[in-house]
């Protein structure tokens, strides 16, 4: 028949005769980078479907509730975040340094630029956890008694007439997808720190995966390039709300 | 094959004895457990889901055997509420979304495309691992007092009221979740990049296109239902006001996101049932499917239409009348190319040469139920009809026809067919085809009763019916079917596991069947093929007319063959 | 009706129902219709192009694009034509009509509460006249329920936060299954009842009577025609016969018996003399009586009682009587209900061995006697 002779059932090892780091389910190098393009861009898509809900539920309550909405994020620092915004921009920049240096096989270039993009990531987790802890101090979170805790800090608004301005489910509402969806991206950072560690200490040790082919790293690229966009959403979308008329 | 310029059903080179297959090369747990190869992950699949099922089944069994009776038999309402809810959740979340794909897709997808393995063997080995952690954690949430809301989940029922494992049960159907967005992972990359030289995609089997549609759906619907669920967990947990009015959220809302990954799951169901139908009737009727290109796109136009048709589920939940009148148009869009598939499988039996073994019978069955299950989803689509069907047992109906005589049958028709190329064994073809008859009677006496009911007004997910005793007779029909239904789903456990241990060996193709997975040993070596094939001609290449012609001159040896009750011996064409 | 057992439709008792059931039945035909052709033609295939048989196999089809057009555009239009009847009727049944009654309703776990415009509340039951559009609006209390009359092919979630709305106008009077279509918990299943329609007439004097199938009647209205009915009025006239002595204006008398004993009537002597006439039998006469003892129930006996204390005042409106049962247009006048309820419930404390036990629900002392009758 015609055939190709098969490498694994010919006792060959992984090395011999083939490319380094090539796995052994795959015919070259060229078929391995290429399936690992596809199956990265089809996990971003999941992912995409995953924060796509959470922005479509945001999107409809804001619509619904704009005034009360507009009311809750005034508690929001927007100077903290601006100040994030901007340290994951600078990480993707760091992000696609390193890609381009293992593009080149610099593998010093590789690593610092890693750590870098690991240095931006961590401050961009220091910010979150003071807001974060704000917000605790003022009870701007979700939870049984958050009508009757919160109403503080809702400031003049509050309390006008004898009555609350902000219909507290409504801010509690917000409160709850500011938790959750900047919540989930930060996990994602946190996987995506985990990530690019394994991928540092990888070039670190000169492994056959990442030192010949770049698309490894260049795939950890399109996963930070992600999270990095899913801020690009919530920034605005939470922090940057026009007045409602 | 003449799909790699040979017609032979036996590789060369081959010795009969012994050799090293998947099943015999490692003997360890850590070499299971622990294992890159898709056709060892599809083992551990295979005997996860079956018990998943059996679990599922025997909520099943309680559920007929409480509703004999008007008032109850042995279980108080709180309890049948528990019981009916797991059965669901058991069958939908780990057995019905997961079987096919799982097991048969990844057994199979590597061997029919001619590849070595998946693009992603570890991924793979943790999508196994992420729906054991999901099932056991479902299991957890069962024991420890299990879920009353149904395997729908509706709010504020599920979040604000029920006190019941809710959340450990939902927690453990998240981790699930990934499991299925991984295997679609997979399934796209290696359908896309890892075809062997030739295969070119007209060239598929048509299982692959199905399995490409399937993840699809896996890919983009799972993470909605996902985050959907988990933003429940938090309403219970935090007290997060998203889905229950009296924090300010919205119930519907729940509904809009639970079915816009629900009803893409019934596809999810259901493709990778279409694509094993298509490699039974194109095998057993030994010739090409007729349509080849019109089956293949009709499972893109399924995946694509379904994610357009949630709200049919929703017609009476107090959406808008116009949202109601368009979903329930292109819900009879989506109809129409399941029907395709149907009336083109049955235009390739004629002029076939057609043979009536086990797997056939499954899908000679499969044809005759899913066109009543099909064609009675037209009343819910037709949101005139609906508002009085919905939420009764016409719908119970309606969904276990495509789902038990639909997915159910084509898994046991793929069990069948593909049993000797998984383990090497021929089973008792006798017993097999007596158990297709009997899940066919059985079936059909079980839930046909139940259109009867549903019309009649019987709402579902009622433990209680002694106000209106008219419906206890088709009750009892019904409960009588199950047991026969059981019985036919509990004989194949038998027959297939007495195979391993004292079923003759099978070579290669057993079946003289067509495919990329048919030449290579039964059981396949670990890397597949000794040899990568280079793909020359279509998969379903038969030739009916000299078959036809061979035939009329073997006409007594065939007779022979077939009367004993064993499969034909393997033949050297 | 022969099919008694194996009933196969449910009742069509509204204006949608003849349109539904030609869309179902239509639905049917198709059904039955592609079914057999795809059963008749598998199984013939199967049979005919078995392998080994004649048949001819010469020219084999693999594609056919007039046959892929004509069993893709044929079933599409058929759809595509029970969308647009189905689609009709959902509109209908979407659109109420401007004159229809409006009768809200409240779902809950686990029951309904129903209410009419002009305040008559039920549980569990619809009342509704045939022939006149009815609107329900419909709230839940809790979580989701549905509100489903098989009979009239209508349904409609009720949901928490939001009103939601069906109509219908019955044409059929009779009783029909009222079910909880959307599961809500335990008693999901028991959270039903009936749907009466009634002609106009009736249902216009059921509204009137709060509710009830006749106005209903004051408990001395209800002694009256008991006692008329047992008989009491044979014996028991307006002066004192040979027979039976008179008893107007017996209540707050004292009476004097043939031992020489005597009683004031009151409520306990009156009802002991229904049961047992030869406990204290009145001077002057025989055991002539019948003993009415275990024929009469306690609510019976009240309403007798009741009726004794007015009979033979002329006044039109008799004066109310200690013992009030709460009923829609008859008011308690001046005296709270509740403390005469229990005002009375005092006397029926007493432990009385021989008292029957009564069936009379929710007046605490009635449930005392009861159960001093079950300890017996």
């Amino acid at each position: 028949m015609a055939a190709i002779p098969n490498p694994m059932e010919h006792g060959h090892d992984h090395g011999h005769g083939h490319e380094p780091g090539l796995q052994h389910q795959y015919e070259d190098m060229a078929q391995q980078s290429e399936t690992y393009i596809v199956g990265m861009w089809s996990f971003l898509v999941s992912e995409v479907m995953f924060f796509g809900a959470l922005f479509l539920i945001y999107t409809l309550y804001r619509w619904n509730y704009q005034v009360d909405f507009y009311i809750a994020h005034e508690h929001l620092d927007v100077k903290l975040g601006a100040i994030n915004t901007t340290v994951l921009l600078f990480s993707s920049f760091t992000m696609v340094m390193a890609v381009q240096s293992a593009q080149l096989k610099e593998r010093i270039r590789v690593m610092g630029y890693l750590a870098a993009t690991v240095l931006c990531a961590c401050t961009f987790l220091v910010i979150k956890y003071f807001e974060y802890k704000s917000k605790f101090a003022d009870h701007l979170y979700p939870g049984v008694s958050f009508a009757d805790d919160a109403v503080k800090a809702f400031g003049p608004h509050a309390l006008e007439n004898g009555h609350v301005a902000v219909n507290m489910n409504h801010a509690q509402l917000f409160y709850g997808l500011y938790f959750g969806m900047t919540g989930l991206h930060a996990v994602h950072i946190i996987v995506g720190i985990g990530i690019l560690l394994s991928l540092i200490r990888l070039w670190y040790n000169r492994a056959k995966t990442v030192i010949h082919d770049y698309v490894p790293t260049e795939m950890v690229g399109l996963y930070w390039h992600f999270v990095d966009l899913v801020w690009i959403f919530l920034f605005p979308l939470f922090y940057l709300m026009p007045i409602p008329r | 094959m003449s799909s790699t310029g040979k017609v032979t059903g036996e590789l060369q080179h081959q010795p009969q004895t012994e050799e090293v297959n998947y099943l015999n090369n490692g003997h360890t747990i850590a070499s299971w457990l622990l294992t890159g190869d898709h056709k060892r992950i599809a083992m551990l699949y295979l005997i996860s889901t079956t018990f998943f099922f059996f679990l599922g089944s025997l909520a099943a069994g309680l559920v007929r055997f409480e509703l004999t009776s008007p008032a109850g038999v042995v279980l108080e309402s709180e309890t049948y509420n528990k019981v009916f809810s797991s059965h669901g959740i058991l069958m939908i979340f780990t057995f019905l979304v997961v079987a096919i794909p799982a097991i048969f897709g990844n057994f199979l997808i590597p061997l029919m495309i001619g590849a070595r393995d998946l693009a992603f063997p570890r991924l793979n080995l943790a999508s196994w691992y992420m729906f054991m952690t999901g099932g056991i954690l479902i299991l957890i949430g069962f024991i420890a007092g299990g879920v009353d809301t149904g395997w729908t989940f509706y709010t504020p029922y599920s979040s604000m009221y029920s006190n019941t494992q809710v959340s450990l049960v939902l927690v453990g159907v998240f981790i699930g979740g990934f499991s299925s967005i991984t295997t679609g992972v997979n399934f796209v990359a290696t359908i896309h990049k890892m075809r062997a030289p030739g295969m070119t995609w007209f060239r598929l089997p048509l299982f692959v296109w199905a399995m490409y549609a399937t993840s699809l759906l896996l890919i983009l619907g799972t993470p909605v239902v996902a985050i959907t669920l988990l933003l429940v967990v938090f309403e219970r947990l935090f007290k997060l006001p998203i889905f229950s009015p009296e924090l300010g959220g919205d119930p519907v809302l729940f509904q809009h996101l639970f079915w816009f990954y629900s009803h893409p799951a019934v596809y999810i169901m259901i493709l990778p049932a279409f694509g094993v139908i298509s490699e039974l009737i194109a095998n057993f009727s030994r010739k090409r499917i007729f349509g080849y290109h019109f089956v293949a796109f009709s499972s893109i136009a399924i995946a694509g239409l379904g994610f357009l048709v949630w709200g049919h589920h929703m017609f009476v939940s107090s959406q808008s009348m116009y949202e109601s009148v368009v979903f329930s148009l292109i819900s009879f869009l989506v109809a129409v190319p399941s029907a395709i598939k149907i009336f083109n499988w049955t235009t390739t039996m004629y002029k076939g040469n057609v043979r009536l073994q086990s797997p056939m019978l499954f899908a000679i069955f499969f044809l005759l139920i899913f066109t009543v299950g099909g064609l009675t989803g037209l009343y819910l689509g037709c949101i005139g009809t609906d508002v009085h069907l919905t939420a009764t047992y016409f719908v119970v109906a309606h969904f276990h026809y495509v789902m038990v005589g639909g997915t159910m049958l084509g898994f046991l028709g793929a069990l069948h067919y593909w049993w000797p190329k998984m383990t090497g064994r021929l089973y008792s073809e006798n017993i097999a085809r007596a158990t297709a008859y009997i899940v066919f009677v059985g079936f059909n006496l079980t839930f046909f009763p139940q259109f009867i009911l549903g019309w009649m007004g019987m709402p579902r997910r009622y433990h209680y019916y002694y106000f209106a005793p008219e419906f206890q007779a088709y009750h009892i029909m019904s409960s009588l079917g199950a047991s026969v239904l059981g019985l036919g789903f509990i004989l194949p456990a038998f027959y297939l596991t007495m195979s391993l241990i004292n079923g003759k060996k099978a070579g290669p193709n057993p079946w003289q069947a067509h495919g990329l997975e048919w030449e290579t040993s039964s059981p396949p070596p670990t890397a597949n093929f000794l040899e990568t094939p280079i793909v020359m001609d279509e998969v379903y290449d038969f030739d009916p007319v000299s078959e036809h012609q061979q035939n009329m001159a073997d006409l007594e040896k065939r007779e022979a063959s077939d009367n004993d009750g064993n499969m034909p011996i393997e033949d050297h064409d | 009706m022969q099919f008694t057992n194996f009933p196969l439709a449910p009742p069509s008792a509204s204006n949608f129902s003849q349109e539904y059931d030609v869309l179902f039945y239509t639905l049917t035909g198709l059904t039955v219709f592609f079914t057999l052709v795809v059963s008749v033609a598998v199984i013939f295939f199967a049979i005919r192009y078995r392998q080994g048989t004649k048949a001819d196999r010469s020219r084999p089809m693999y594609e056919n694009l007039f046959l892929e057009l004509t069993w893709t555009i044929v079933p599409l239009v058929l759809g595509l034509v029970m969308f647009y009847f189905g689609t009709s009727l959902y509109v209908k049944m979407r659109t109420p009509p401007r004159n229809s009654t409006e009768i809200f309703v409240i779902g809950k776990q686990w029951m309904w509460h129903v209410q009419h415009g002009n305040g008559v509340r039920e549980n569990n039951t619809l009342h509704v006249p045939v022939g006149q559009p009815v609107k329900l609006t419909m709230i839940s209390q809790d979580v989701l329920h549905a509100f489903y009359i098989p009979a009239f092919r209508v349904q409609e979630h009720v949901v928490p936060g939001r009103y939601t709305q069906l109509w219908f106008t019955a044409t059929q009077a009779g009783e029909y299954h009222l079910f909880c279509n959307m599961y809500c918990g335990t008693q999901h299943s028991e959270m039903g009842g009936k749907v009466v329609a009634m002609p106009p007439k009736e249902f216009a004097e059921w509204l009137a009577n709060g509710g009830q199938s006749v106005a209903p009647m004051s408990m001395e209205q209800a002694g009256a025609k008991l006692f008329n009915k047992v008989g009491c009025n044979n014996c028991h006239g307006a002066e004192d016969t040979l027979r039976a002595p008179s008893l107007n204006g017996i209540f707050g008398k004292r009476r004097v018996f043939a031992d020489g004993t005597s009683l004031i009537a009151d409520e306990e002597y009156m009802r002991s003399s229904i049961l047992r006439p030869y406990d204290h039998i009145t001077a002057g006469y025989g055991q002539t009586m019948p003993v009415y003892e275990g024929q009469l129930t306690e609510e019976d006996v009240l309403n007798l009682v009741a009726y004794m204390k007015v009979m033979g005042t002329s006044s039109p409106n008799p004066p109310t009587s200690n013992i009030n049962r709460h009923s829609g247009p008859s008011a308690v006048s001046g005296s709270n209900e509740a403390t005469s309820l229990a005002a009375n419930a005092a006397q029926w404390n007493t432990a009385d061995p021989d008292a029957t036990p009564t069936r009379r629900v929710g007046s605490p002392a009635v449930g005392a006697v009861a159960a001093q009758g079950r300890n017996r």
